[in-house]
């Protein structure tokens, strides 16, 4: 098993499915030559040519609607969004169309395309560069959400995201980018979309939680391991539709639950995950379901001192387990 | 010399030159009157109470079946809009099916009913699904001419829109993108006058909506809507640009909307009846009707014979579509996404 980087293994799913099926092609802004902002798509030009690395104008809401149109030729297209904040100029062509694309025509069209999305703050983003889009998506049958947090998830959710006969977004903690480093089989394996992960097993606290907070939760609980105090930790990996299955089992496992997001709080993914566990766990609760996540303030702010204090931290996920174990 | 009462009502046969025999140019003419008798017969099933919704066609006959002419009705994907009634019937959409479409049963090709009526979509024709946000489906047909480029397929993509939607974002990315691609795109804007209430003048700073080609390096034009011969000239160029590699073009034919902009809409409270009839002396139906009949290809004969079978055909489709069921209410949750067995 080597050791890979988060960004490297999208780069690995990228590159493995463009080498396994020649209708596997990728289109964004400066996705080419570059390799992509991040670097994401880096060697992808070289060797699959322009025809097959696609850099586009700058136009988001024609990178995805020119990805369904050949996702409709029956090509599988996969589109970068540069950032996440940058999706809404696509937001019609992701919700009203591929969303809708196999509902509408009764199953007769399907649109399986992968839009690709670095998210999340922590990086000196500011507003516009920092933010966690996927609640504006989370409400659309049709789609599928995956945020994975290890490179191992990203590598095997990413090549079912291209296989998927649906359209997925795939949002990537940018922050995670080179941070989060992990094994990964050298053998060919994908992983399932729809289905969270139990991270860590515990039995005093649940935290459930997905993308780069998952690493926060590991190592508040490493810590608090020391204190006596045992944590279970479900990574959703794929945020919509939700494994709600997972989410009841796991808030039934400890009867405490801490939710975790780096998004705004108010209708935020874990508010439904938050309603699965009230509408089922009633009686296997001994604390109230807790939430930490940003303040509802539009976005984080650039300057260091505003942007720590808005983002969610390893420490705050600690100081929030410890509160509900003691309740 | 002085010409003889003959010689001065003789038209000039336009077609031949064109490829087009005299059975052909009625063929296209059936198709127009098809599409306009569909659409009224849509209005009275309306105002009977026996379908919610109308969105009309008429006006924009002429070029929807003179541009289908144009293009390989075997190999070509289209992405028509919401009022392309001609142009699906000339695409191979059935009279049973558009009747099945608006009365929205389990049948319909399109949509089984889950989508209002002229929602066009079939795969086996390779029409794609198309929605109520105006423009989305241009950056789509752009995708498939991307798509067959990269499979190295010689197709071509066709797209309408109205003029309204021409102001959409979409529209200008998509050409855009198509124009920096080179891409094998055809996009067609029916210009009707109207986007819903608001006239031209109140839409667009330029003469035409082909003059914006210029700004994507295409190929632009804008032709005699009511003209199905001209839509026919219009579209077999652009279509031959891109099979010879020579990228897309942006069409407009000049047409005017005869009806509401749908059964839900007063069209009285924002233009004048005297301005309606003015624009019905250039109605493609009867114009065209009028080229064959002086060119006496549509005799009164051919002319009855032609009305009492569409009429029947018609007939036929509406009971039909009456009486067929709509979907299972269950099959609501059906193909939110693809279904394994």
């Amino acid at each position: 098993m080597a050791v890979i980087s988060y960004i490297e293994a999208v780069t690995q799913a990228l590159k493995e499915e463009m080498e396994r099926d020649e209708d596997v092609f990728v289109l964004g802004e400066d996705v080419g030559k570059r390799g992509g902002v991040f670097q994401a798509t880096k060697g992808l030009y070289e060797e699959f040519g322009e025809k097959r690395v696609i850099d586009t104008p700058l136009a988001e809401s024609a990178i995805v609607g020119v990805g369904i149109g050949a996702a409709m030729y029956g090509l599988r297209p996969v589109a970068e969004m540069q950032f996440s904040d940058f999706m809404l100029p696509a937001a019609n062509q992701i919700i009203s169309e591929a969303a809708k694309t196999r509902y509408r025509s009764n199953n007769d069209w399907s649109a399986p395309i992968t839009i690709r999305a670095p998210y999340g703050g922590g990086v000196h983003g500011g507003l516009y560069h920092s933010q966690s889009m996927e609640a504006i998506f989370a409400n659309v049958p049709g789609l599928k959400i995956v945020m994975p947090s290890t490179p191992y998830d990203v590598k095997g959710l990413l090549k079912s995201s291209i296989r998927s006969n649906d359209p997925v977004i795939f949002y990537e903690h940018k922050r995670a980018y080179r941070l989060i480093k992990g094994e990964v089989p050298d053998q060919e394996y994908t992983l399932p979309i729809g289905k969270a992960d139990i991270k860590r097993e515990g039995t005093d606290v649940t935290v459930i939680t997905y993308g780069l907070a998952v690493h926060f939760a590991l190592k508040a609980a490493e810590k608090l391991a020391a204190d006596g105090i045992s944590t279970h930790i479900l990574d959703l990996r794929t945020v919509y539709p939700l494994d709600k299955e997972a989410v009841i089992d796991a808030a039934r496992k400890t009867g405490k639950v801490l939710l975790v997001t780096e998004d705004t709080k108010e209708g935020s993914v874990i508010s439904e995950v938050a309603a699965t566990i009230a509408e089922n766990c009633l009686f296997d609760l001994d604390a109230p379901v807790r939430r930490l996540a940003a303040p509802d303030a539009p976005s984080m702010p650039y300057a260091a001192p505003l942007e720590k204090q808005f983002l969610i931290t390893p420490e705050k996920v600690e100081q929030a387990i410890r509160d509900l174990a003691e309740f | 010399m002085m010409k003889t009462g003959e010689e001065e009502n003789k038209v000039e046969n336009r077609h031949h030159a064109l490829g087009f025999s005299d059975q052909d140019v009625l063929n296209m003419y059936r198709i127009m009157l098809t599409a306009r008798r569909i659409d009224e017969r849509l209005w009275l099933l309306n105002r009977a109470g026996k379908i919610p919704f109308v969105v009309s066609c008429q006006g924009q006959e002429a070029a929807q079946v003179g541009a289908a002419f144009a293009l390989n009705r075997e190999k070509d994907y289209v992405a028509p809009y919401y009022r392309d009634y001609g142009f699906v019937l000339a695409w191979g959409m059935t009279v049973r099916e558009m009747m099945l479409n608006n009365f929205a049963k389990a049948e319909d090709p399109n949509s089984a009913g889950r989508q209002m009526p002229g929602h066009f979509g079939d795969r086996k024709l390779r029409m794609l699904t198309h929605s109520s946000p105006v423009t989305t489906q241009n950056p789509h047909a752009v995708g498939i001419a991307l798509a067959a480029k990269i499979k190295g397929d010689d197709i071509v993509s066709f797209v309408t829109f109205g003029e309204g939607s021409s102001n959409q974002g979409d529209f200008h990315e998509a050409c855009n993108f198509a124009g920096v691609h080179k891409l094998p795109v055809i996009f067609m804007c029916e210009n009707n006058h109207y986007a819903i209430s608001v006239g031209l003048k109140h839409q667009l700073a330029c003469a035409h909506v082909s003059d914006r080609a210029a700004g994507y390096g295409m190929f632009g034009r804008t032709f005699d809507g009511n003209d199905p011969l001209a839509a026919y000239a219009a579209v077999k160029e652009a279509a031959d640009r891109a099979h010879r590699g020579e990228g897309p073009s942006l069409l407009e034919a000049n047409c005017y909307r005869l009806q509401p902009h749908t059964s839900d809409d007063n069209d009285m409270t924002y233009r004048t009846k005297e301005e309606v009839d003015a624009h019905k002396k250039y109605d493609g139906v009867l114009t065209f009707a009028q080229y064959l009949r002086d060119l006496e290809i549509l005799t009164p004969d051919v002319e009855q014979q032609l009305e009492e079978q569409i009429r029947s055909e018609i007939d036929e489709a509406t009971d039909y579509a009456e009486q067929a069921p709509f979907a299972d209410p269950d099959s609501v949750l059906r193909y939110v996404y693809e279904e394994k067995d």
